[in-house]
């Protein structure tokens, strides 16, 4: 079966600058959408340290830096680069149609830091 | 004592005798060099056309290295024929000097194509000191220059004319640039890069003729089209000087023959350098040069040893941010050279191995040439590349640098221009107790020339020398391999606008939290705010101008100039407080109100209620001025503390710093408003002020150290100002006053700022005044939006899923 009607249409691309992410309430799921020049990455929003806003870091190539601490993830995989404790955020898949992001809220997925050190 | 006459005092000729100096020997030296020039380093002759480096930088041997070894410099003096059986050099002045040894070092000429109307005015070669002047003062802002050649010189002199402020094309006769050193697809990459630094490149262009009425007014190609220019420079390579060698009877073909000791035709005349030419091969990079220098030394003072075998070509583009090396063969006709290679257009990288027998043949890379001393040690060595056939185009992670240097065998060329071995280094720090950088480069030549191994000498002085004092600049982050000062130069010279354009251009185009907030810093304090502002590389707050709280919501404190509010404001606070439901109002350690728990979405509106402008309490920025009420109504002031504090404010806000800026003002020095633990304060006496800075009572609790005492309160705000704008000139992103003020010393700082001469102190004041006719009260962007969510919150255009 196809994941087609998890596809919610969010926002035209133009709202969300270049290198800058804003958050957005799909579904009960606060979630992070970065414009990475050349494409979108959706995560959830909040950082598993402390409950920072991820959408308000800077992000850099494709890591974003929490504005509270400083902890940062791989808006690929979800998985906080060089910290000092295993940690992950879930992403969402996302992509542009006609000038919309859309992203698929129903199919997140978790790399858990473990599975990734195996 | 045998008389050995040099003719030639360029690099070669003097790495030469630098070279026999360090033998037993027992020559009587003369130097004859017809440039007026003591030795420099022809090498960075571009940096000087770019001016990055001054004609005194590039000096490798000044006048004093010349007598303090006893020889003669014959400078601006001419050789014109050697008369091999009187063993005489006739000069240009007549000149007879008699010689034992002769060794010719006269380098090689610019080659100069014959193309109808190439004497007109204008049009220059690019090969001395000299040159690189006329060139300077003729490269005028927005003069049209076109280059003649696409090869490494070339474009070194066009980025440097350009960074003159010209508008530069570079015409090459060939499809690919630098065509000797790269293939086509290496040679594309570098196109793109070139014109991304907006060099016009034209290619393949046979140019006719430079047509002009005595002036050149511009070029015609073969294909007819035409363009204008108002300065030529011809690039187009260069051959052996080797007249003087054909008039005296040497062998000469291309260049003036020389066998494995670097001996001539003739046994007492030797050369060296780009004059020569060695089994068919002739030179024109500095690395062979060096090692021709080493063995004629030892050949000359009948040490016969180490013979030269020649040298794999080896070429790099010397233009900051474009990182271009080449080395060995790069022919891959031959049916068994295979072909490894990677390239990522998106960041300009192209790496290219040809591979022989399973040893290193050749290497282009372009855009990453950080790995350059591995191949070339492989090209050295012959290195059996089966073990390193996983690593071939990325080394293996080092956990450490350090590591790096301290893996390398003893015998390991550290410094390629000047052939200097890690051994000779570290035996050098220990012989000669060597602590610094600057002393090495005296006592080694490591690291003089093109300055690609500093780096690695650094590393080795901090693993080996017991005293080595650190520079004091240190590197940004490692997204940009520069310190403060020269990313400040990088970014004045280069005329670079943009922190992407920084990044793209000097660093690794990605960037990240360290330096991106502290470029945009450098960028509006550079361009007094005439920068591109790029917010997404500013921490949140400056992106909505509150300070982010441990929640996620906002703290917003309003502007209130020495601390001094009104009934109206207080009523407009509170009727804020209720209106959005504010969490806590906090009167603030800086004699300021503080609104916590505020939504982003509310922030334009609370603003806009407020009516009262950004206190900048979020940003490395000016935080206010905390007053002591003065001789308005306490009994004891001396000064009108609050009013000289407000005015201070009122000249300073809006303004961006390397790290928070809070001052102070005081109306006596019982010092109420705390002004003496406060960057800037302004202590009141009867009389006169005292101007304190670099004072803190934070992390660090610091008594602010005096800057001046003047007399009237226009004096004091002046020596405030002086001392602010220099701060924000010289302090490194995030750098408090107080550390600041350690670092540069007092004394220097006085000297700089109100001490200064007169014109001094105007300059800094200009500057400071057209930062400040551009900033802005940030709060006002609640009309005027970045972007259209800077502060709202995106809304999903379906939700089906609720």
């Amino acid at each position: 079966m196809t994941s087609e009607r998890y596809w919610t249409r969010v926002t035209r691309t133009e709202n969300i600058p270049p290198q800058e992410g804003r958050s957005v309430t799909i579904g009960g799921m606060e979630l992070a959408i970065f414009n990475l020049g050349d494409r979108f990455a959706t995560i959830e929003n909040q950082c598993p340290h402390k409950g920072g806003p991820l959408c308000d870091g800077i992000v850099s190539s494709t890591v974003v830096v929490c504005p509270l601490h400083g902890w940062r993830f791989d808006l690929n995989t979800g998985l906080a680069v060089r910290a000092s404790l295993p940690a992950c955020v879930t992403t969402f898949p996302t992509r542009v149609e006609d000038g919309i992001v859309l992203v698929d809220v129903g199919h997140g997925s978790r790399i858990e830091p473990e599975e990734a050190v195996a | 004592m045998k008389k050995l006459v040099v003719v030639g005092n360029g690099m070669a000729g003097v790495a030469c005798v630098e070279q026999i100096l360090k033998h037993r020997h027992d020559f009587d030296i003369t130097i004859f060099g017809d440039e007026t020039h003591a030795n420099y380093n022809r090498i960075l002759l571009s940096m000087v056309l770019a001016g990055e480096k001054s004609a005194e930088d590039i000096i490798l041997n000044d006048i004093d290295w010349y007598q303090d070894n006893g020889i003669r410099a014959r400078l601006g003096v001419r050789v014109e024929h050697i008369d091999r059986t009187r063993r005489v050099a006739i000069d240009a002045d007549g000149g007879v000097t008699p010689f034992d040894k002769l060794i010719l070092a006269t380098g090689s000429n610019a080659f100069i194509p014959p193309i109808p109307g190439i004497d007109k005015k204008n049009v220059h070669v690019f090969r001395t000191l000299d040159d690189a002047r006329v060139l300077v003062a003729k490269a005028r802002k927005g003069c049209k220059a076109v280059v003649i050649g696409g090869g490494l010189l070339g474009l070194e002199a066009a980025r440097g004319l350009q960074l003159r402020g010209c508008e530069v094309s570079v015409v090459h006769l060939m499809e690919t640039l630098m065509e000797r050193q790269l293939d086509p697809a290496g040679g594309a990459f570098l196109r793109r890069k070139i014109e991304s630094l907006g060099i016009r490149v034209l290619l393949p262009r046979q140019t006719q003729a430079l047509f002009g009425n005595g002036r050149v007014d511009g070029l015609r190609f073969a294909s007819g089209e035409e363009i204008e220019a108002d300065l030529v420079v011809i690039a187009a390579g260069i051959k052996p000087n080797a007249e003087l060698g054909r008039k005296a009877g040497l062998e000469v073909r291309r260049g003036i023959v020389v066998n494995d000791y670097m001996e001539t035709s003739d046994p007492n005349i030797f050369a060296v350098g780009e004059c020569t030419e060695h089994r068919g091969q002739v030179f024109g990079l500095v690395a062979p040069l060096m090692e021709q220098g080493k063995v004629l030394a030892a050949a000359i003072t009948d040490n016969h040893g180490p013979v030269f075998t020649g040298a794999a070509p080896a070429a790099k583009l010397k233009i900051m941010g474009v990182e271009i090396f080449s080395a060995g063969s790069i022919d891959e006709s031959d049916p068994a050279v295979e072909i490894v290679r990677y390239e990522d257009p998106s960041l300009g990288i192209y790496k290219k191995l040809l591979v022989k027998e399973n040893r290193l043949h050749g290497v282009i890379l372009v855009g990453d040439a950080s790995d350059e001393r591995r191949y070339v040690q492989w090209l050295r060595e012959g290195t059996d590349l089966a073990p390193h056939r996983r690593h071939l185009l990325f080394p293996p992670p080092t956990p450490d640098v350090g590591l790096e240097v301290a893996a390398m065998p003893d015998s390991e060329v550290i410094c390629g221009c000047n052939g200097v071995s890690k051994g000779t280094i570290i035996q050098a720090i220990h012989r000669h107790g060597i602590s610094t950088l600057d002393q090495l480069k005296e006592r080694t030549r490591a690291s003089s020339s093109c300055g690609s191994c500093t780096g690695l000498c650094q590393q080795l002085l901090r693993a080996v020398a017991p005293e080595f004092q650190e520079e004091t600049r240190t590197t940004l982050c490692s997204c940009l391999p520069f310190s403060y000062e020269q990313l400040r130069e990088i970014v004045r010279g280069q005329q670079l606008k943009s922190v992407q354009e920084v990044l793209n251009v000097y660093g690794n185009r990605k960037g990240c939290e360290v330096c991106k907030p502290a470029l945009s810093y450098m960028l509006d304090m550079l361009w007094c705010g005439g920068h591109d502002e790029d917010r997404s590389a500013r921490f949140i707050n400056d992106r909505v101008h509150a300070n982010i709280q441990k929640d996620g919501t906002f703290s917003v404190v309003p502007r209130m100039r020495g601390g001094v509010t009104s009934p109206d404001e207080l009523r407009r606070i509170a009727d804020v407080a209720d209106k959005y439901n504010v969490r806590m109002v906090k009167v603030t350690g800086s004699q300021r109100i503080d609104l916590l728990g505020v939504k982003k979405a509310d922030l334009p509106s609370v603003w806009a209620d407020l009516g009262m402008p950004s206190g900048q309490a979020y940003t490395k920025g000016v935080r206010m001025v905390k007053t002591c009420v003065g001789t308005e109504f306490c009994r004891f002031g001396v000064q009108d503390s609050t009013r000289a504090g407000i005015e201070l404010e009122r000249r300073l806000e809006n303004l961006f710093t390397p790290h928070k800026v809070k001052m102070g003002a005081v109306g006596c020095p019982r010092n109420c408003a705390e002004a003496t633990v406060k960057d800037i304060g302004l202590v009141g006496q009867d009389g006169s002020w005292q101007v304190v800075v670099g004072g803190a009572a934070g992390k660090s609790v610091r008594k602010a150290d005096l800057l001046i005492t003047v007399e009237t309160t226009e004096e004091a705000l002046e020596a405030c100002e002086l001392f602010f704008q220099y701060y924000r000139e010289n302090g490194n992103y995030l750098e408090r006053t107080y550390d600041f003020v350690e670092r540069f010393g007092i004394e220097k700082i006085r000297k700089e700022t109100v001490y200064a001469p007169e014109a001094e102190k105007q300059k800094l004041l200009d500057r400071l005044q057209r930062s400040k006719a551009i900033a802005k009260d940030a709060w006002l962007e609640r009309e005027a939006p970045v972007n259209p969510t800077q502060f709202v919150q995106i809304q999903p255009l379906e939700n089906n899923l609720v």
